[in-house]
């Protein structure tokens, strides 16, 4: 009860935005933001020429990629961060190799976070992306080829511009799912506020806190208000882009 | 110049065949499943053959033998599929314009506004191809091939997805892309008509090999052909001089080396030289001159050939003036009326339907 209360107040409070929020959830809203931009980014083009390979005729290892690809969908959260912290710990084969090589650490740091968000957000980038290719008429690109265009200039020319709509469809899932991503996170890159404390783990700490309900309830509401507009961005960009391929297929 | 050697094997289907496409429109026809497709992919490049050799003017284009396989964008081959295939993400410009951008520097630049103007699809350059009907993909699929600056262009059954009207909506617009540019055609069909209006050159496919080729009047009077183009649209080509129309009984008069034949009236001008397609079930022979009969159109003929087929029918070859054409009838009436080679006889047309070179549709196939 003393939930639903608190959260009453906390919204209709008429206070400002800004003064809403208290500094450490700004901190969390803003790290999240960042991070799952980043992950989005980064992995956006890894997951469309991945997309690309899965959806193509079979090929030796093709079953292999794809459930590595997918593992982080079905595993526990935890258990691929626990194995993200054995690989790119500090202590961990690629962590020393990119501490040494190129000064790069990523347990406990955000750059660490992009990392685990990239990963659980991939198989839905790659889901999306790969839905798209497979819409693609493999005819179009004879047709491109017999006009004159060397198969990159098809694919920048007419597969990727066809394919768009499930690309921003991915990059959207992706980037929402890397805002709420929590257990893969939190093994791997802990929980410091103003370092690795995403949103997520912002609202399990303020719960574990007493009187932290109040803030957490207004990081829950944030977080909605993020997926939904996320979501519905993504269906009004998909369907802005289809809509240009394909307005009603009817023939005269 | 185009020459293609090829032999293909598909499980039990074999295909072994030599094709030469001189200038002009060279048309591969036959049935639906002899292989033409297939034999425009190899010249495409879009397939290997298991064995064989694509030579156009003097490029080599595909050569098993000397492992040479030129991808298909480098060969500069416009191919009209048979289903459009017109880019979706695209507006009709830049669908139009797609090949040019790949066309090489020193290839002659056509011009859009021309080749919208010819193909009559310059009110479309601003929509999409999803909003186009089957006829204007087709023509803006035939523009997109042309612009692409080919050195051929390759035109897979580019009517068979169309109805009968939009067919003989886009006959003209081939016709008149066959006699303004002089870039050669490979036209594949499986129909006769289409080919009697636009082949120059035909090479007729017959179960995965050429049983026919040469000169489209050639093949298409050729009695032993018969049976492979097809008994029932078999017909060859006659031309004739338009002499005189006649407004008052609606005809028009044209001049054949035989003689004078007589059409529901049509809108060319005196002189002007048609192809007149005359099918070979439509003619009936006659040893004497008949009287008394309501065809108009009855030439003196030489019999040079006689072709029983395995059915009831056999085909006569007829040398009527200084044109060769074929006629069907059947067995009994060759054995009843002891026709053989040599023998002058009177063929009776009981229609005859305008062919190639004619810029207006065929009129319907009257008796006269």
């Amino acid at each position: 009860m003393s939930f639903g209360r608190t959260a009453f107040r906390t919204l209709g409070g008429p206070r400002e935005l800004g003064a809403w929020l208290g500094p450490e959830e700004w901190q969390a809203i803003a790290l999240s933001l960042k991070v799952a931009f980043w992950a989005t980014a980064l992995s956006l083009p890894l997951g469309i020429w991945v997309a690309h390979l899965l959806a193509r005729p079979p090929f030796p290892g093709q079953q292999i990629l794809n459930g590595l690809v997918h593992l982080p969908l079905i595993l526990p959260p935890v258990v691929t961060g626990y194995f993200l912290l054995i690989l790119f710990g500090r202590q961990g084969p690629v962590g020393q190799f990119l501490e040494t090589y190129f000064g790069l650490v990523l347990a406990f740091r955000w750059t660490g976070a992009v990392l685990a968000t990239s990963v659980m957000a991939f198989p839905l980038l790659v889901r999306a992306i790969r839905l798209g290719f497979e819409t693609v008429d493999p005819r179009l690109h004879a047709a491109a080829s017999t006009l004159g265009a060397a198969p990159a200039s098809v694919f920048l020319s007419v597969t990727l511009p066809m394919i768009l709509p499930h690309i921003l469809t991915g990059a959207i899932l992706a980037f929402a799912k890397a805002l709420g991503e929590f257990g893969a996170t939190i093994t791997f890159v802990s929980n410091i506020p103003g370092q690795t404390q995403t949103l997520p783990s912002a609202i399990y700490t303020f719960l574990q806190v007493p009187g932290g309900e109040a803030a957490a309830v207004r990081l829950v509401v944030v977080s909605i208000v993020l997926a939904v507009g996320a979501l519905a961005l993504s269906e009004v960009l998909t369907r802005r882009a289809r809509a240009r391929i394909e307005p009603s297929d009817a023939q005269a | 110049m185009l020459r293609l050697e090829a032999q293909q094997t598909f499980g039990p289907f074999r295909m072994d065949v030599e094709i030469s496409a001189p200038r002009g429109t060279t048309a591969l026809f036959g049935r639906s499943g002899s292989g033409k497709t297939t034999l425009v992919n190899i010249v495409a490049g879009l397939l290997r053959p298991d064995v064989g050799r694509v030579v156009l003017d003097d490029t080599v284009l595909t050569d098993t033998q000397r492992g040479i396989f030129c991808s298909p964008h480098k060969r500069r081959l416009g191919y009209v599929f048979q289903d459009a295939r017109l880019f979706p993400h695209l507006s009709v410009r830049k669908n139009l314009l797609y090949g040019q951008r790949y066309a090489p520097p020193d290839a002659k630049p056509l011009d859009l506004m021309q080749i919208t103007e010819l193909l009559d699809i310059g009110d479309l350059l601003d929509r999409r191809p999803a909003g186009l009907s089957g006829g204007e993909r087709q023509r803006v699929a035939i523009g997109r091939a042309i612009l692409s600056a080919p050195r051929m262009l390759l035109m897979d059954e580019p009517l068979a997805s169309l109805d009968n009207d939009r067919k003989s909506e886009l006959l003209p617009f081939l016709e008149r892309l066959r006699d303004n540019s002089d870039v050669p055609i490979l036209y594949v069909s499986h129909s006769l008509a289409e080919i009697a209006r636009l082949a120059t050159t035909i090479a007729v496919i017959d179960n995965g090999h050429v049983s026919f080729s040469g000169p489209a009047a050639q093949v298409l009077s050729n009695p032993r052909a018969v049976h492979a183009l097809g008994v029932r649209e078999t017909g060859s080509i006659l031309p004739a001089t338009v002499v005189a129309h006649h407004p008052t009984d609606r005809l028009t008069e044209l001049a054949t080396s035989a003689g004078p034949v007589f059409l529901p009236q049509v809108t060319h001008a005196p002189g002007t030289v048609l192809q007149l397609r005359i099918a070979a079930r439509d003619i009936i022979l006659s040893k004497t001159r008949p009287t008394d009969i309501s065809a108009l159109n009855v030439l003196p003929a030489t019999i040079t050939e006689i072709h029983p087929g395995a059915g009831p029918g056999a085909a006569v070859g007829l040398m009527v003036g200084k044109s060769r054409i074929v006629a069907r009838i059947t067995r009994r009436s060759v054995a009843q009326m002891a026709l053989e080679p040599g023998q002058s006889v009177y063929a009776v047309l009981k229609s005859t339907a305008l062919a190639a070179g004619d810029e207006i549709q065929a009129p319907p196939a009257l008796s006269l």
